[in-house]
Formats: structure tokens, sequence, C-alpha cells
């Protein structure tokens, strides 16, 4: 791709180009070394958690810490259940509401939205992917929760009330306000991850489509979206990650709540959340221990699923699989 | 009904429901934007700005000391973040086509997705659990962490961004190929790296969760990086979730300070970028 440096300096002459020599290779060890600080981080981060959640670890068991409703940290007993279940829960409902939003939102900006439109469209998006999460926090507290209590969930009680999802006191705080402010939140990541995605679909195969009389939904759905599925998998597994993690806007909102309740309505409590509200106020060591177990938890999970869907995104970026539909 | 008709309102259907899209994402955040600046406003003033916060109930007030105690840990976190970031960046886009190479780009792209929540906690362990204290250092490190992995992404992208063709006259006219790196490419891409930082730094500016237990808060003034520390974000949180109307007040207005800072850190980073890449490219 790029002219290898030792033929450039081999032909520079002989004085200056030793001496460029020595110098590239003062250059190359030296950037080396900086790029490998980024290993060091990583290092860094996983041996500080480990270090900070220790004391827990004789006092905890990893299946009871897991399966556990009961934490109380007076008396050393911690049960993570009702953080793991919240944490999963609103981030499930927020997937549910920002996956289609986004991708309708993608297919706008990059296929079928009026091209007037579409700056301005992407400019919004990128000022809601910039707002602080507080700020996210603040307004879902004093307009969204009590929007909710209002309207939405008489109007959900009345129409679905027969699931046991919306069925409860309606007191606004809850799963669902938490699942609705990430859905927010994460809908730019997505977004702006498939657009990514889209335009590494070959336009070629737009164009065939088109050309053999589809019309323009019928070209996306035959052409388009087969191709770039594995990305929006992975962009959406990156929006997951970010509302597992997400930590202001959501212990604003939750209600802070350690109980496990089927209903969407009733307020709840999640992994950041916890960690939040009772880090800077622990009764000791182990309550500390306990707390950055829980981080421990959320860095796994994380991890796991930004390794996945950094491959998930590669695979479509590198070529043609799934393209075959 | 005729196929085609069929299909064609398949299509208008379609696109009309891809709109819908636009409108749920659009209305919450055109309803945020105007809500923050509507109630923000009401309580603004200069002495907003620079008096330390009062009790509740008691009239004036401000959050000067939370804004210096911002700038003065973002200050802090990209001392140290910077250098390191910035260089890694230069890494990756210069020498990260190897096997090595790959291996720092992926762990930074993942290192991105943690939450900032997790790097509170791994900030606490290194600084508060040493110092037995909560410290405006323990911030400033925690930022530095979220910082770094995201400040190397971007910047290799900047650096990419600069043609293949410049770096190849440099070689050719006998220019070593790390004064190429340094007089050449790093120059022609100075815009996208500024705007690189300028991001990052806006990002840090609005980060609460890593603040509660590094940094923690603080009533007064304060510029001793081993002492507590107030920030905005934090100070929105404990105005926010309070009982009293007049806090809440507070905590749009102090909203509204920092929707300003990051809007104007955004704006800046997207002016370089327009200006300085344009010719670039």
């Amino acid at each position: 791709m790029r002219p290898s440096t030792d033929i450039a300096s081999a032909r520079a002459g002989p004085t200056p180009g030793r001496f460029a020599h020595i110098g590239d290779r003062a250059w190359g060890w030296g950037l080396t070394i900086l790029g490998g600080t980024i290993l060091v981080v990583a290092g860094l981060i996983l041996l500080e958690l480990g270090r900070v959640a220790a004391p827990a670890f004789d006092h905890i068991r990893i299946f009871r810490f897991l399966t556990s409703s009961d934490w109380d940290p007076v008396q050393e007993k911690f049960g993570a259940l009702p953080f793991i279940y919240g944490t999963l829960v609103t981030s499930i409902v927020a997937i549910l509401v920002a996956l289609p939003v986004s991708v309708g939102l993608a297919l706008f900006l990059s296929e079928m939205g009026p091209r007037r439109l579409r700056p301005p469209v992407a400019y919004a998006i990128e000022v809601l992917a910039a707002i602080p999460s507080v700020i996210f926090g603040l307004w879902g507290l004093f307009v969204m929760v009590p929007w909710l209590r209002e309207f939405l969930q008489p109007a959900l009680q009345r129409t679905l009330g027969f699931l046991p999802f919306f069925r409860g006191p309606m007191i606004g705080l809850g799963y669902l306000a938490a699942g609705l402010i990430l859905a927010l939140m994460i809908l730019p990541t997505i977004a702006s991850v498939t657009i990514e995605v889209l335009k590494t679909v070959p336009p070629a195969l737009k164009e065939g489509a088109l050309a053999l009389g589809a019309t323009r939904w019928e070209a996306i759905r035959i052409a388009v979206l087969p191709y770039a599925r594995p990305g929006i998998l992975g962009a959406t597994l990156l929006g997951l990650g970010r509302a597992l993690g997400e930590t202001m806007a959501v212990t604003m909102v939750i209600g802070n709540s350690p109980e496990i309740s089927a209903s969407l309505f009733a307020p709840g409590y999640s992994l950041p959340a916890v960690i939040a509200n009772e880090f800077a106020e622990a009764t000791g060591d182990v309550h500390i221990g306990a707390l950055a177990s829980l981080g421990l938890v959320l860095f796994g999970i994380t991890l796991v699923l930004n390794a996945v869907a950094q491959v998930l995104i590669m695979t479509v970026a590198r070529g043609p699989r799934g393209a075959k539909a | 009904m005729n196929p085609l008709r069929w299909r064609r309102f398949v299509n208008v259907f379609w696109t009309v429901a891809s709109g819908t899209g636009v409108l749920v994402a659009l209305i919450p955040l055109a309803s945020l934007l105007w809500l923050v600046v509507s109630h923000g406003a009401k309580g603004l003033s200069a002495s907003f700005f620079v008096s330390l916060p009062t009790p509740v109930g008691e009239p004036g007030g401000g959050v000067g000391n939370a804004i210096v105690g911002t700038f003065f840990m973002v200050g802090l976190a990209s001392l140290m973040a910077l250098p390191v970031g910035v260089g890694a960046g230069v890494y990756l886009a210069e020498k990260g086509d190897g096997p090595a190479g790959r291996a720092i780009r992926f762990t930074a792209e993942v290192l991105a997705g943690v939450p900032s929540i997790v790097i509170g906690i791994v900030a606490y362990g290194l600084i508060v659990t040493q110092m037995r204290r909560f410290s405006a250092l323990a911030g400033g490190v925690a930022l530095a962490l979220i910082m770094v992995p995201s400040l190397a992404r971007s910047t290799e992208e900047f650096i990419r961004l600069v043609p293949t063709a410049l770096r190849e006259a440099s070689l050719a006219l006998g220019v070593p190929g790390w004064k190429t790196s340094l007089r050449v490419i790093i120059p022609t891409a100075l815009g996208g790296i500024v705007t690189a930082v300028l991001l990052a730094v806006a990002r840090a500016a609005g980060e609460t969760a890593p603040l509660l237990f590094t940094a923690l808060n603080n009533q007064y003034w304060n510029l001793d990086p081993t002492q507590p520390t107030a920030s905005l974000t934090v100070q929105i949180y404990n105005y926010a979730i309070s009982p009293y109307e007049d806090w809440h007040s507070k905590a749009w207005t102090a909203a509204l300070v920092l929707l300003l800072l990051v809007g104007l850190l955004n704006l800046m980073a997207r002016l370089l970028s327009r200006n300085r890449m344009a010719g670039a490219r």
C-alpha cells in the first residue's frame, strides 16, 4: 500500500541515509511504545477491578451471587439477581424500541428519504449522540416520567393490560421509563453504525435489483438488507453494550428498588445504578468488593458483546457474505 | 388489487415507516433541547457562573465551583490522555497494519465500549484506595482512562484520510520516513487530530458516573488535586434527585450551562474538521 521506508532511506544517499535509518528505528519504537500503552491500559483496568473486588471473594459464592435476590450489605448478604434482571429487562426494552426506529432512520438517511432532508436529520442525530447522559436523566425524570404516568401507561394498560408486563400501579418510574430513555440514548449508536454498514453495500447489487424492475423498497429488501444484516446485528450489539452499562439516566428513572417484577411499570434496579448509589457510601471493604464484583460482571458482559460486534461489523466491511439473496 | 399497484403501495408504506422512525427520534430530542433551554434560561444570571451553591431556600447561589471543577478535572485528564491517546492513534495509522497493530486496534475498540462506571471503580482502586481520600486527581484519572481508547481510534481515522500520494511524494524526495510522518503527515492531519481531541474533551466534560466515587463533590472552591472536587455533572445529578423545587430549577440551569459547554466544543470540532479536511482531501 505504501512504499517501504527502508527502500526510501537506502536511496537517500550515504550519510543522511544511515542517519535516517536510526531516526526511523527510533520513531518506530517510540510509536510502538505509545500504541502498546493501550494494552497496558486494558491490563490495568482488569487488574484494578480484580483487586478492588478481591475482599468480597471470600464472602460470596458465584452461584449464590448470581441467583440470589437478597441484597443486604450490612448482613453481608450479596445477591445480585435483581440488578442483573433489571439491567437485562431495561436493555431488552431499549433494543426492541431502538432497533426498528434506528434502522428506519438509517434507511431514511441513506436510501429512502428526500435528499434535501438528509443533512439536517444527520446533524440532529449527531446532537442526540453528544448530549451528556445526566441531562437525559434530568429530562427523563421531569418530563418523560410524568408523561408515562399520565398518558402512555394508562393507554398501554387499557389496550394490552391482559399481558403481565403492563399491570400494576402506574407511577412512571420503573423498568419502562429506564428502557425508553435507554432507547433514545442508544439510537444514535445503532443508526450511525448501520449507516456506515449500508455504505459498504456494493451499489451494483441495488442497481441490479432496480434494473430488474424492483421498487425501491424491494431493492432494499432483496439486495441491501441481506448483505448488511451481520453489520446491523453488530450495530445492535454495540447499542446493547451501551445500554447495559449506561448509569446516570437509568439511575434517575428506574426507581432504585431491588425487587424483581414481571410488570414493566414496577420500579427496579440495575447493575450500574446500584454501583453508582452505594459505592461512595459503602459500609466496608467487603461491600465495596461486592459492588466491584458487579462491575466485573458488567465488564465481562460488555467485553464479549463489543468483541462480537466488532467481528460482525468487520465481516460486512470485508466483503460478500450473506449477499447470496 | 393490481400486483404492481400493491407493490408500489408497499414501497410507499415502508418509506413512510422510515420517516416515522425519524420523527420518533426527533420529537424527544426537540422536547429535551427546548425544555433545557426554556427551564434553564430562567435561572441564568452572571452570579450563577461565579457563586458557590447555597442551601435550599436561600436565594442566589450558583455553580461556579462546579464549573471550575469540571474544567480542572478535564484539564488534568487531558494532560494524561492526550499524549497517550494521540500517540497510540499515530501508531495505529502509521505502523498498525501488522498483527500487533490489529490487536491494539481491536483492544481500543473494545475498551471504548467499557461502561464508564466500571472505569470509575478502576480509578477508585488506582488512586482513592492509595490516597485514602476522594480527589480531583482520581476524577481526572477516570476521565483520562475514558478518553484514551476513543481518542486513539478517531486520531487514526483522521490520519488515514491524508492522501498516500503526499507520503509518496515526500519519500520520493528523499525525506526519511520518520520525518515524513512528523513534518508532512501529522501537520496535514492536524485539523482532524484537534477535532478528535475536542470531541474527547466534550465527552469527558459530560461524564458523571465515574466521578461519583472518585472526585465525589465539594461545596467550596478547590484547585488542589488531592481534595474532593465539585463538577457540573455531579452537581446536576444531586440537584435533580433532591426533593426541592428550588434545586430542581438549579439543575435545569446547570444543565443548560453544561449543554452550552459541550455544544460549543462539538461545534468547534465540526467547523475545524470541515475546513481543514476539505483542503486535505
